[in-house]
């Protein structure tokens, strides 16, 4: 199989229904997407499938071929995903940080879809990533400090 | 008792590390210290505290921590372990500061497990920064003063005309300035100073500390998906473990038939785990583990498995039985850990009694990273990455279990995708080691899937709570009774434990500061059926629930303002020695040193009602609560306000809190603990609960776990750290004291909103208008 994942081509050979966080943290050692409950349930392993914020922990690998991935590695490239990166850093948002990758793959696809997201839309766009040290005042403010920036660094 | 006074007589002469419980003698009073380790001392000797009662306590020589390269690069070692209360970049800024370096030039590494070589390593009990700011501070001193003098060498002037500022050293009389690189190679040849010869810095001279103002050590790893945490170390030729364990403690398995997970797409192995289980410990459970090719391929395997359990004997434990017992338990006299006065006179005596029960149910760490390690076996020396609270324990037990000795096993600390008390026990990493052996030393992935982890927690004690109080008719307090009934942690040592240990008692239960003559605390019987661990505050939680709680009750009894009447009940200033109060423990500090400062108390009261804005006129539904506790040796306040709409729904538009904690070295991370604080006693107010039947925790993952999320949080923390320049005062803790309030304070407001007065956690729906 080959799959599209931060503009590259990557080939694969696993199970058509392996779920893609595992073909990418243990097929392609990509670890930055993070495992944290396998249903959908804290959005630790958010990746972007053509551009929509999905949970990578219940992602057939086959229903992601043929489309473009987009991992907390790669975003680094796109300006929306920059510039929440700089806004984390500069609010020092994470404490643990395991739940980052996913927040910010959450809140790429609000900012991508909302650039002047409400408290409601954030809400709304984040509730389904769990932070446990309980960063959920500064992911917000990091949001809007990002756009209010217009997306850029 | 006997149990553990037969293990720790075994250990004479054996590795020490394999026994976390001492017995010691003090004043006559046998304390025994369970689930935490302490340094050895034969029982003559005087207590040891702080960092020295540790075990290998402190290390300051720069020469171990700290490093600096021809490039002027400064590499400072971190020995303890970063959960997200920012220790890697506190600890690495005491030593920034006192070398007097330029934090954009500063790298932290990361020390593995070597307690001989750093000092002590266990990160917990809130004491990483308290115990290690003198060492540390000595160690920048150090080497600031190994640089000064090379410079004074090189120049050939007096050390005392050079100063180093900034990364340099400067002479200040020729204005002559060298870097710390170009002096690098000199200073490492001198000899390192002696302690008394040291100059530390004033307060004044400070560069970062009581300032912070610098990005996260790992800030821009986490952001970028770089940061490494125990869950993921990569090797080409790695196996992917997930082990299916006994859902009872104490159980093993009876048979089990694993011909179709074998079988199954990518799986390698299918092995039954060596687990004994006499006494939890730290050990392994009884499990069957399926080893694949990637940990998704694991997971699907192990679902084909057909295990048949031996239960044991906690295969009954039913935790709505358990409640009852408890609550029948607290309403017998039960062992007496305090009394002073004649509190069954001055019941009889008192215009009323009021008396409450609380109920406190077992919570989960449930760290956003599971339990996971990784491990591998080269020419019978064993390198384990995971992500652990106890290195130098996780070495010990890995080692024991191979049947090798320490020397033999390195262990690479990795950030921890969370901590919360739940990674001071290394099952998992021993159980990355043994898969490896068993896999010819291949590198071997554990990991403990979300069902894993809630169904086979260390989980945070069960308690019931009752207390009673004698009030005159103007409303003081004349006579108080507690009882407190919860198994203890200390029974994974020792099941046969069924009383609260001292470091459980001197968690706001027995060193319960109020100013009242006649009082009794009493701690009848409780017995475990399942892992009681650590969990971040660890008795404060339910000893500060029902405390302020009651305190709530009573003030509303009294018709007096809340605050007002909890001032009264502190009373005036003083500082009470802990030992008056019958608590041993001090959190293992000095009781001169660190007296329990009513004054203290009394002013992060009064801060955390004046910036809230306390008895502000609400709008209906609204209230607001309060709740102060002292933990840790730090003294936190918290006021909650709560918005509740006719269905009872519960909002939180803004939490405050007040936090002394003495001097601060970098306060931006302590906001940030005290906020996840609140959020993680919100968390716990609200949803928290592992219930068990028959044995088994019935909560499988975060449907049925809730804890809070970003819709539910409050928009607004505010955090009032109280001000101190007086570096002279001992730190307090940091990490745990922000969570214990925030519980009662909840419910106190949920009551001054709606009437309700919730005195079993966690809330759920008990504010809808209907019950």
């Amino acid at each position: 199989m080959e799959l599209q994942i931060n503009d590259q081509t990557v080939s694969i050979s696993a199970e058509p229904t392996l779920q893609l966080l595992w073909v990418l943290r243990d097929l392609l050692g990509m670890t930055g997407t993070k495992y944290g409950c396998g249903m959908a349930l804290c959005g630790a392993c958010t990746v972007l499938i053509d551009g929509k914020a999905l949970r990578s922990c219940v992602l057939p690998i086959d229903q992601a071929v043929g489309k473009k991935i987009t991992t907390i590695e790669g975003i680094g490239a796109m300006p929306l995903g920059a510039a929440l990166q700089g806004a984390w850093q500069e609010i020092n948002v994470p404490q643990c940080g395991y739940c980052q990758a996913g927040q910010i793959m959450s809140a790429v696809a609000l900012l991508q879809a909302k650039p002047n997201p409400s408290d409601a839309d954030i809400d709304a766009a984040m509730s389904g990533n769990i932070c446990r040290c309980g960063t959920y005042t500064r992911i917000r403010a990091a949001i809007k400090q990002a756009a209010n920036q217009g997306g850029k660094t | 008792m006997s149990a553990v006074a037969n293990e720790l007589a075994s250990s004479q002469g054996v590795s020490r590390r394999e026994f976390l419980l001492r017995l010691q003698a003090m004043g006559g009073l046998l304390l025994v210290a369970h689930g935490l380790r302490i340094a050895k001392a034969a029982p003559t000797d005087p207590p040891k505290y702080g960092a020295e009662g540790m075990p290998h306590g402190t290390v300051d020589n720069p020469l171990v921590f700290l490093a600096v390269g021809d490039d002027g690069w400064v590499t400072i070692v971190v020995h303890r372990s970063e959960m997200g209360q920012g220790v890697r970049t506190g600890m690495a800024l005491i030593v920034a500061d006192e070398l007097d370096a330029d934090w954009t030039k500063v790298r932290v590494q990361q020390a593995p497990a070597d307690e001989e070589k750093y000092g002590n390593q266990d990160t917990d009990g809130s004491r990483s920064t308290r115990h290690f700011i003198e060492p540390m501070r000595r160690c920048g001193a150090a080497a600031r003063m190994m640089l000064e003098h090379a410079a004074a060498l090189t120049w050939r002037v007096p050390v005392a005309e050079v100063r180093a500022v900034n990364h340099e050293v400067v002479h200040q009389k020729t204005g002559r300035k060298l870097g710390y690189g170009a002096l690098a190679k000199q200073a490492a040849k001198l000899p390192v100073p002696p302690r008394e010869a040291l100059r530390l810095k004033t307060p004044e001279e400070f560069r970062y500390l009581g300032k912070g103002g610098v990005p996260l050590a790992d800030g821009h790893d986490i952001v970028t998906g770089k940061a490494q945490y125990g869950i993921d170390p990569w090797f080409k030729d790695m196996s992917f473990a997930v082990i299916a364990r006994s859902p009872v403690l104490g159980g093993s398995v009876k048979q089990f038939d694993g011909t179709a997970a074998a079988a199954a797409p990518g799986v390698q192995k299918v092995l039954q785990m060596p687990a004994t289980v006499a006494t939890a410990k730290f050990h392994i459970l009884a499990g069957v583990a399926v080893i694949a090719n990637s940990t998704g391929a694991a997971i699907a395997g192990r679902k084909l498995l057909k295990i048949e359990w031996e239960d044991g004997a906690n295969g009954s434990y039913d935790s709505d039985a358990y409640h009852v017992a408890l609550h029948e338990s607290a309403r017998q006299p039960g062992k007496v850990v305090r009394e002073s006065g004649n509190v069954d006179t001055a019941f009889q005596s008192s215009a009323k009694s009021i008396e409450a029960e609380y109920y406190i149910p077992h919570i989960g760490h449930a760290t956003m990273e599971p339990p996971a390690a990784v491990a591998r076996i080269v020419n019978g020396k064993c390198e384990v990455w995971a992500p652990t609270q106890a290195p130098q324990v996780t070495r010990e037990d890995v080692a024991k279990h191979l049947g090798t000795t320490p020397e033999n096993v390195t262990v690479h600390v990795t950030l921890l995708g969370g901590g919360f008390g739940r990674k001071s026990k290394p099952d998992f990493a021993t159980e990355a080691a043994l898969l490896s052996q068993a896999m010819g030393g291949r590198p071997v992935k554990v990991t403990w899937t979300r069902e894993d982890d809630l169904h086979h927690d260390f989980l945070h004690t069960v308690s019931v709570e009752y207390l009673k109080a004698g009030v005159g008719a103007d409303g003081k307090v004349s006579a108080w009774l507690h009882r407190s009934v919860a198994p203890s942690l200390a029974t994974i040592f020792d099941p046969s434990i069924n009383h609260e240990v001292p470091p459980e008692l001197g968690m706001g239960f027995i060193n319960m500061p109020y100013d009242i003559p006649n009082l009794r605390l009493e701690n009848p019987e409780a017995s475990a059926h399942c892992r009681i661990g650590w969990f971040r505050s660890v008795s404060n939680i339910s000893h500060a629930f029902a405390i302020q709680s009651f305190v709530s009750e009573l003030a509303v009894n009294a018709n007096k303002n809340h605050r007002d009447y909890l001032l009264e009940l502190i009373g005036p200033a003083r500082k009470i020695d802990p030992r008056s109060q019958q608590d041993s423990w001090n959190y293992g500090e000095s009781p001169e040193r660190y007296p329990v400062d009513t004054g203290r108390l009394r002013h992060v009261v009064e801060t955390v009602t004046q910036e809230a804005g306390w008895g502000k006129t609400l709008a209906r539904g609204r209230g607001q609560g309060l709740a102060a506790h002292y933990s840790f040796l730090s003294y936190t306040a918290a006021v909650v306000e709560v918005d509740i709409d006719e269905q009872g729904r519960i909002k939180i538009p803004r939490v405050d809190v007040a936090f002394d904690c003495g001097p601060q070295v970098n306060p931006e991370r302590i906001r940030s603990q005290l906020e996840g604080a609140v959020i993680m006693g919100l968390s716990l107010a609200m949803f928290g609960e592992i219930t068990f039947k028959r044995g088994r925790s019935q909560q499988d993952n975060f449907h049925q776990y809730r804890v809070t999320r970003m819709n539910e949080a409050p928009s607004d923390i505010r955090v009032h750290l109280i001000p101190t320049t007086d570096w002279s005062i001992p730190l307090g803790g940091v990490g745990e004291p922000g969570v214990p309030p925030i519980a009662p304070a909840l419910c106190n407001a949920v009551f001054a909103a709606t009437g309700k007065r919730i005195r079993r956690l966690p809330i759920k729906d008990q504010a809808r208008r209907s019950t």
